[in-house]
C-alpha cells in the first residue's frame, strides 16, 4: 500500500508537470490579453509599464519558469481583472461547485441504482422499458436546455423553487456551504437535478448491465441452490459485484462533473469555479484560466487515486501492491 | 429395501427459445436410494446438468419442467410451491457445480458464504454457524479451517474451491446431493481424492448422491446404479456392475469402448462415429439412429424404454441382448 501510494505521487507528480506546460502554452496561445486589460487611449510608456508588471515581457520560456516557481509556492499568479491571487479566487469557489457536483453525485446514485437494479432484475416488464426509454433522453438532452425547462416550469410557471445564486449559507470549516439551509437546499435543487440528469442515465445503464450480466454467473445460481432469499441474492450477491463498475465510473467521472459545471452554474447563475472561469475566458484573465485548469488536473490526479483505492477495498482480487 | 429418497419420474425440461423448442430433458426416469450413488452419464450437451437443475427447482426461462415427477420422500418437486422450494434448497436438497473456480462469490469471504448458508435455514447464532462452518471445512479436508474462513475465493486452488463448495453442500447434512461433474476442472490425483471424500461423507451421513459425469471409468468405481443419457433421454439404466459389464444399448457400449483400459493396452481407442445431434428439431425415432451400427428401418419409430432383465432398462429396439433380441 505504501509502494503503491508512493508510486502514484511520483506519478502524479509528473503528470502534473506536463499539464502545467501544456496548459501554460495552451493559454498563452488564446489571445494577448493586453489588448483587453490596457485602455487603448494609454499611452505607450503607460503600456509598458503595465506589460511589465505583469511579466508579459519576458520570453515564452522564461514566463513559464517563472510561473513554474511560483506555482512551486502556491502562487498561480494574480488575476489581471481582481488583482487578487488568482488561486485564493479559485478556492473561494471551488467549495461551491464541489457542493453541486457531490450533491449532483449522491442524487445520480440514489435514483440511479434502485431504478437500474430493478430494469436489470425485470428487463421485459413495462416499467423497466420506460425506464430505459426515459434514461436515453437523460443522455441526448442538452444539459442548458434542461436547465432552462427547469427554470421555465418550477421557477417561473410554478415559482416553487428559486432560480439563481446559492441561498443563504452557514459556515463551516472556513467555507459557505448551502447544502445546510433549507433555502440553500432550494436553491441547490434545480441545478443539481440538471447537473445530475446525464449521471442518473449514466448509472441506470451501468447498474441495469451489471445486474443482467452478473445474474447469469454460476456463482448467483449457486447462492440460489443454497436457498437464500431473492433479496439476499440481489443485495449481497449480486449488489455487491456491480459496485465494482458503478464505483469506477461514477468516481471518473466525477472530474467530468466538475468541468461541466459550467454550463449548469452559468445557467442558474451559481457561484462556482465554472462560472468564475467563463467569465475569466471572456476578459483572458489568463492567471485564473491556468489556476483553473491546474486545480482541475489536481483533481483529476486525486479522484483516480481514491477509486483505485476504492475498487481495491470493494474487489478483493485487486492488489494495489500489483502493478498499477 | 426402503423406498428411494429421490425418484425422478418421467422428467421433461423443455427451453423455449426464439430458434425453437430445446428438449434439453426429455423423458428422464432414475432413482437414488439413501447412502447409495446414481450416475449419470452422457456426452456433452446430453441434458446432466438440466436434469440437476431441475431437481434443485433453478431451471430459469426460457425453461421450464413440462412433464414429468420428482419425488422427494414422496412429495413432487415438479410442483412445488417456490418458497417451500427454497427451504429445502440447499438445506435437504444441495448442488455442487461443474465449474469450481466460478460457484463461490469473488467478492464475499468464504465465512461470509459459508454463514449465510447455514442461517438461511437453522436459527442460530452467528458465533455457532461460523462453528458449523469450520467443521464442514475441516471434514472436507482443508487444514487451517479458522484461517481459511477469512480469505476470499481466489486464495483458493480450484481443488480447494470444490472443497469449499463440497463444504457448503454438506453444510446441512442434506438428504440428496447433486454432484454436477464436480471433479472434471481438477487434477486427475486430486479428482480421486475428492470422489473419495465424497461418497465417504455420503455414506456416512446416509445422503442420496446423483453423481453427474460424461466419464463412464468414474462412475464405474463410485457408483451403485448408472442412467445413460444420450439427446435428453435416459437411454439405458441399470447396476452399474451389469450394465459396464453388459450393456444393452448400442450408445452405452460405444461409450465403454472409447474408456481407455488396461487390458486393451495399445490398441486404439474405439470412438463413436458421427456427432451429438442437435436437439433442436430432433428427428423422430431413435435419436442415435445415425451412429448406431445395428441401426434398422424400425428404429425410425420412437423406441420404448423397456425392461429387459430384472432392473435393467433400455430404450432399444435391437438391443445387445442375444436372449431378447428378435
Ligand atoms: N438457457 C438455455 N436456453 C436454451 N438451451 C439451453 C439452455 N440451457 C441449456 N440448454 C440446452 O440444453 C442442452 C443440455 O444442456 P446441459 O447443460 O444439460 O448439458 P450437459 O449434459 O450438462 O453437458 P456438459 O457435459 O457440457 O455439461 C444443451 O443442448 C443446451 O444447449
Ligand atoms: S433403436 Fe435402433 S438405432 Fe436406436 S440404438 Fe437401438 S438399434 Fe440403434
Ligand atoms: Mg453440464
Amino acid at each position: 500500500m505504501t509502494v503503491f501510494l508512493l508510486r502514484r505521487l511520483l506519478q502524479a507528480a509528473a503528470v502534473v508537470l506536463v499539464m502545467s506546460l501544456l496548459v501554460f502554452l495552451g493559454v498563452f496561445a488564446i489571445g494577448d490579453p493586453i489588448e483587453i486589460l490596457i485602455s487603448p487611449e494609454a499611452d505607450q510608456f503607460e503600456r509598458e509599464r503595465a506589460i511589465k508588471a505583469l511579466g508579459l515581457d519576458l520570453p515564452l520560456w522564461q514566463q513559464y519558469l517563472v510561473f513554474l516557481g511560483n506555482a512551486l509556492q502556491g502562487d498561480l499568479g494574480r488575476s489581471f481583472v481582481f488583482n487578487e491571487p488568482a488561486l485564493k479566487l479559485i478556492l473561494e469557489r471551488m467549495p461551491a461547485t464541489l457542493e453541486l457536483a457531490i450533491g449532483a453525485t449522491v442524487l445520480a446514485l440514489l435514483i440511479g441504482l434502485p431504478l437500474g437494479l430493478y430494469a436489470g432484475l425485470k428487463p421485459n416488464g413495462a416499467l423497466s422499458k420506460g425506464i430505459m426509454a426515459t434514461s436515453i433522453l437523460g443522455f441526448s438532452l442538452p444539459t442548458f436546455w434542461v436547465g432552462l425547462m427547469l427554470i421555465m416550469v418550477f421557477a417561473v410557471q410554478l415559482g416553487w423553487l428559486p432560480s439563481t445564486g446559492r441561498g443563504e449559507t452557514v459556515t463551516l470549516l472556513g467555507t459557505r456551504w448551502s447544502f445546510l439551509t433549507l433555502d440553500g437546499l432550494a436553491h441547490m435543487a434545480m441545478p443539481t437535478l440538471n447537473l445530475a440528469l446525464f449521471k442518473i442515465s449514466l448509472v441506470i445503464r451501468l447498474t441495469r448491465a451489471g445486474v443482467r450480466e452478473t445474474m447469469l454467473m454460476d456463482y448467483v445460481k449457486f447462492a440460489r441452490a443454497k436457498g437464500l432469499s431473492p433479496a439476499r441474492v440481489t443485495f449481497v450477491h449480486v449488489f455487491k459485484n456491480i459496485l465494482i463498475p458503478v464505483v469506477t465510473v461514477v468516481g471518473l467521472e466525477f472530474g467530468g462533473t466538475i468541468a461541466f459545471s459550467v454550463v449548469t452554474e452559468s445557467v442558474f447563475a451559481w457561484p462556482g469555479m465554472g462560472k468564475l472561469i467563463i467569465d475569466s475566458i471572456n476578459v483572458l484573465d489568463r492567471p485564473v484560466m491556468v489556476a483553473y485548469l491546474m486545480m482541475i488536473v489536481l483533481l483529476f490526479i486525486t479522484i483516480n487515486l481514491v477509486v483505485d483505492i476504492t475498487y481495491s477495498l470493494l474487489d478483493p482480487r485487486v492488489r494495489l501492491e500489483g502493478k498499477s | 429395501m426402503s423406498a428411494p429418497t429421490l425418484e425422478v419420474r418421467n422428467l421433461r425440461t423443455h427451453f423455449f427459445t426464439r430458434a425453437g423448442v430445446v428438449k434439453a430433458v426429455d423423458d428422464v426416469s432414475f432413482s437414488v436410494k439413501a447412502g447409495q450413488v446414481m450416475g449419470l452419464v452422457g456426452e456433452s450437451g446430453s441434458g446432466k446438468t438440466v436434469t440437476g437443475f431441475s431437481i434443485i427447482g433453478l431451471v430459469d426461462p426460457p425453461g421450464r419442467i413440462t412433464g414429468g415427477q420428482i419425488l422427494f420422500k414422496g412429495r413432487d418437486l415438479a410442483t412445488l410451491p417456490e418458497a417451500e422450494m427454497r427451504s429445502l434448497r440447499g438445506n435437504r436438497i444441495a448442488m455442487i457445480f461443474q465449474d469450481p473456480m466460478m460457484t463461490l462469490n469473488p467478492v464475499l469471504r468464504i465465512d461470509t458464504q459459508m454463514i449465510e448458508t447455514v442461517q438461511a435455514h437453522a436459527k442460530v447464532s452467528r458465533e455457532e454457524a461460523r462453528q458449523r462452518s469450520r467443521d464442514a471445512l475441516g471434514q472436507v479436508g482443508i487444514p487451517s479451517p479458522d484461517e481459511r474462513l477469512q480469505s476470499y475465493p481466489h486464495q483458493f486452488s480450484g481443488g480447494m474451491r470444490q472443497r469449499v463448495a463440497i463444504a457448503i453442500a454438506l453444510l446441512h447434512k442434506p438428504d440428496v446431493i447433486v454432484a454436477d461433474e464436480p471433479t472434471t476442472a481438477l487434477d486427475v490425483t486430486i479428482q480421486g481424492q475428492i470422489l473419495a471424500e465424497a461418497q465417504k461423507l455420503c455414506t456416512q451421513f446416509g445422503t442420496a448422491l446423483v453423481w453427474i459425469t460424461h466419464d463412464l471409468s468414474v462412475v464405474a468405481g463410485l457408483a451403485d446404479d448408472i442412467a445413460v443419457m444420450y439427446a435428453g433421454k435416459v437411454v439405458e439404466s441399470g447396476p452399474v456392475a451389469e450394465v459396464m459389464d453388459a450393456p444393452l444399448h448400442p450408445y452405452t457400449l460405444g461409450l465403454i469402448g472409447s474408456v481407455p483400459s488396461r487390458n486393451r493396452r495399445g490398441e486404439p481407442l474405439r470412438q463413436i462415429p458421427g456427432m451429438t445431434p442437435s436437439l433442436l428439431n430432433l428427428p423422430a425415432g431413435c435419436a442415435f439412429r445415425s451412429r448406431c451400427p445395428r441401426a434398422e428401418p424400425r428404429c425410425a419409430e420412437p423406441p420404448p424404454m423397456a425392461e429387459y432383465r430384472p432392473g435393467r432398462h433400455a430404450r432399444c429396439i435391437h438391443p445387445h441382448d442375444e436372449a431378447v433380441a428378435a
